[in-house]
């Protein structure tokens, strides 16, 4: 291995000295390279930390959900229903939940209003406690703004807000406003014994299937809601946007790819020169295209780390400013929220693929072409 | 079909590979009739020249489908939690007629593309291209089976449904059913454990006795085949058991996740390369007597072999290391 290894080393050697004798043209190739790698690496590394953040929120969601509905509308579902649901074998609890959406005038934003389950959540009888977004869109000069909701033209209603949602849970919290029953009930105009949905917990995740068999049969007019499902879906939103994100990258990479062909095809004289006098002094064609490789691993492996963590800093240190609109979507109160980082080792190897493979694949030809022709003729 | 990074890096290796292997498919049917290395004509030092170029650029896409096996395997694996009734990548693979044979068909190809490359860096040693009509005739069987690859990959990606209910390892590996995985399943931890010791004494004599005498390396690239074909029986029928530490769950895929510990890869690139070096080493072996190899071949062969030895050893001493840190008593 040692002649191998040593040849490789010379080669390397050989060709950083070369490739700091054309600072400008090797600069500016490493940095239309990582620009590229960046956009996509920015793409696939927010997309899957999304995606893995909503597989934390989920983590705590029910594993069933139950809806009423009507000529296809979700409807408020009866509370006699949760009897017959918590009757079925292999359910351990089921809830109802209050929620719904408001449209504040003042603000431009729709709030989710909601009763939490928890009851240290709970807020007192005239108060409400409330997401960072809501006092955000609201421009609230101090944290404890009472928040004033109008319903319709006339109409005022205050709560004082009891406390605000810390940064932390800002991904699920951010546009909320939680009150107690009464008041939720109170505001909506909704009568009792009625309820938004059903939380139903199941002990053993593999009964699902059984129970919402079952349910169905008692509850025909029912939608059964898994948070599989909802996992599934906002996997398959998020890496669709991520995909959609790259093949608009990939007219980048292609062009990318033809501008390298024509950087290694368009020999400068003094690089005509070189090789001519390298095959001059006994260099073959094969020494010339090693060379020549290890140049574009080189220039890759340098694009490739500067575009990787450049798109590491961009979307974990600055929220990814640059593409987030296109990939999570967008909303009056969006939640500021920090991801965590993320990255293994398919990412990595799928970017590899996606960004150097063509580059590769495109400079190969215009190196052989330099490579294999006579000493005499290029440097003529 | 489900758009996702992955996917789409995979099928731009396999596109890439294809259009590869079509161009140097032609080139190689010119070199199998045309080729004359005694002749000084301007034809002859163009086809020279142009296998250089071949030689480089279907030697990157092989190395690129070697990567591409396991990306694919691992993106399958993820994948598994986008359809309903999948555990792990065998749900994946069965969302349609399809993902079976693609990876069938990446595992050929990688096994293909491995002799390939090992058989050019053989020809390289010698200065008159020595190997180049069998390095060209086994590029023009390759490039068949890699645009097949890309097809039925491509067809595959494009019918993946997320409505499709799937089935899972256990439905698959399971002794009731028939077929092959079946058949795996089925056979007896006891028998499955002694086949794969004999298999890997095989190896060991066989390798010892190359690496002592220079001969009988088509003895070794057999006995790794056998090899190779006995562990992965011994894969599903009993080391599965013991990584997973369940008398009943056999599943040969969801040893990648990350649950247990990704110990498939542990077992699987060790027993890939050995078997990969194995073959390459009977592969080149054949060519120990051609006048310009005749020198540098046999101390390449040589390193195949301890490379192959090295693999089998590391698979070795995984699945020990799998039986001896297990919770699981199947025997006594």
């Amino acid at each position: 291995m040692t002649p191998w290894i040593n040849r490789q080393r010379s080669l390397a050697d050989y060709t950083l000295a070369a490739l700091g004798r054309r600072k400008g043209k090797t600069f500016a190739l490493v940095a239309v390279y990582a620009l590229v790698v960046f956009v996509v690496a920015s793409a696939m590394l927010f997309a899957t930390a999304l995606t893995r953040e909503a597989d934390l929120v989920l983590a705590e969601a029910p594993e069933l959900t139950v809806q009423h509905v009507k000529m296809g509308r979700h409807e408020m579902i009866d509370g006699a229903e949760i009897t017959k649901i918590a009757g079925l074998r292999g359910v351990s609890s089921v809830e109802g939940r209050l929620w719904g959406y408001f449209y504040d005038a003042t603000s431009g934003a729709n709030y989710t209003f909601q009763v939490p389950s928890d009851p240290a959540l709970v807020p007192g009888p005239g108060e409400a406690i409330v997401g960072e977004g809501v006092q955000r869109a609201r421009r609230a000069t101090w944290e404890g703004a009472p928040l004033f909701l109008s319903r319709f033209t006339g109409d005022m209603v205050k709560f004082e807000v009891a406390r605000t949602l810390g940064a932390e849970s800002a991904l699920v919290s951010s546009d909320l406003v939680l009150l107690n029953e009464a008041d939720f009930r109170a505001f909506f105009d909704l009568p009792d014994g009625v309820w938004t949905d059903l939380a139903v917990s199941i002990r053993n995740p593999r009964e699902i299937d059984t129970v919402i068999d079952k349910a169905s049969r008692l509850m025909p007019d029912a939608r059964f809601v898994t948070r599989d499902e909802i996992r599934r879906t906002y996997q398959k939103l998020f890496s669709w946007r991520e995909g959609l994100m790259i093949a608009l990258a990939s007219a980048a990479v292609l062009a990318f790819a033809i501008f390298a062909a024509d950087k290694a095809s368009g020999l400068s004289a003094d690089e005509a020169r070189e090789i001519g006098i390298l095959k001059a002094i006994g260099w073959d064609t094969r020494d010339v295209i090693s060379m020549k490789l290890w140049e574009g691993a080189l220039v890759s492996l340098g694009a490739f780390l500067i575009g990787t963590l450049g798109a590491y800093v961009h979307v974990f240190g600055f929220g990814a400013g640059l593409i987030a609109p296109v990939l999570k979507g967008w909303s009056v109160i969006y939640p500021d929220f920090r991801l965590a980082p993320l990255v293994d080792g398919m990412q990595i190897a799928t970017l590899f693929l996606l960004t150097v493979l063509p580059y590769t694949a495109a400079t190969l030809v215009p190196i052989w072409r330099a490579a294999s022709a006579d000493p005499d003729q290029v440097m003529r | 079909m489900i758009f996702q990074a992955p996917i789409l890096a995979l099928l731009l290796v396999a596109g890439l590979a294809s259009g590869v292997a079509l161009w140097s498919a032609g080139f190689g049917w010119v070199v199998l009739r045309r080729w004359d290395i005694a002749s000084g004509t301007g034809r002859q030092l163009g086809l020279e020249r142009t296998t250089e170029l071949v030689s480089t650029l279907f030697g990157l896409v092989m190395l690129a489908e070697l990567a591409a096996l396991l990306l694919f395997v691992y993106n399958a694996d993820r994948m598994a939690s986008l359809f309903v009734g999948a555990m792990c990548a065998v749900g994946t693979l069965n969302v349609n007629g399809w993902g079976f044979p693609a990876l069938y068909l990446k595992i050929a190809v990688f096994f293909a593309a491995a002799l390939w490359l090992m058989l050019d860096r053989a020809d390289r040693l010698g200065r008159d291209y020595p190997l180049a009509r069998v390095k060209y005739a086994g590029l023009v069987l390759i490039a068949p089976l890699v645009v097949a690859d890309f097809g039925v990959e491509l067809t595959y990606f494009l019918g993946l449904e997320t409505d499709v209910i799937t089935s899972c390892c256990s439905k698959l590996f399971t002794p009731v059913n028939d077929g092959l995985a079946a058949e795996m399943t089925g056979l007896a931890p006891g028998a499955a454990l002694w086949l794969l010791a004999g298999g890997g004494a095989f190896v060991a004599v066989t390798g010892g006795l190359t690496l002592g005498t220079g001969r009988g390396h088509g003895w070794l690239a057999l006995a790794g085949a056998a090899m190779f074909a006995v562990s992965l029986a011994a894969i599903v029928s009993v080391i599965s058991l013991y990584v997973y530490d369940h008398p009943n769950h056999h599943c040969p895929f969801c040893l990648l996740q990350r649950e247990h510990g990704y110990y498939g890869y542990a077992l699987y690139l060790p027993l890939f390369a050995g078997t990969a070096f194995a073959l390459g080493a009977g592969l080149t072996s054949a060519f120990h007597r051609v006048p310009s190899l005749a020198g540098a071949l046999p101390a390449m062969t040589r390193r195949l072999v301890a490379l192959a030895l090295w693999g089998f050893a590391l698979f070795g001493l995984a699945t020990i290391w799998a039986i001896w840190s297990s919770q699981l008593i199947l025997f006594g």
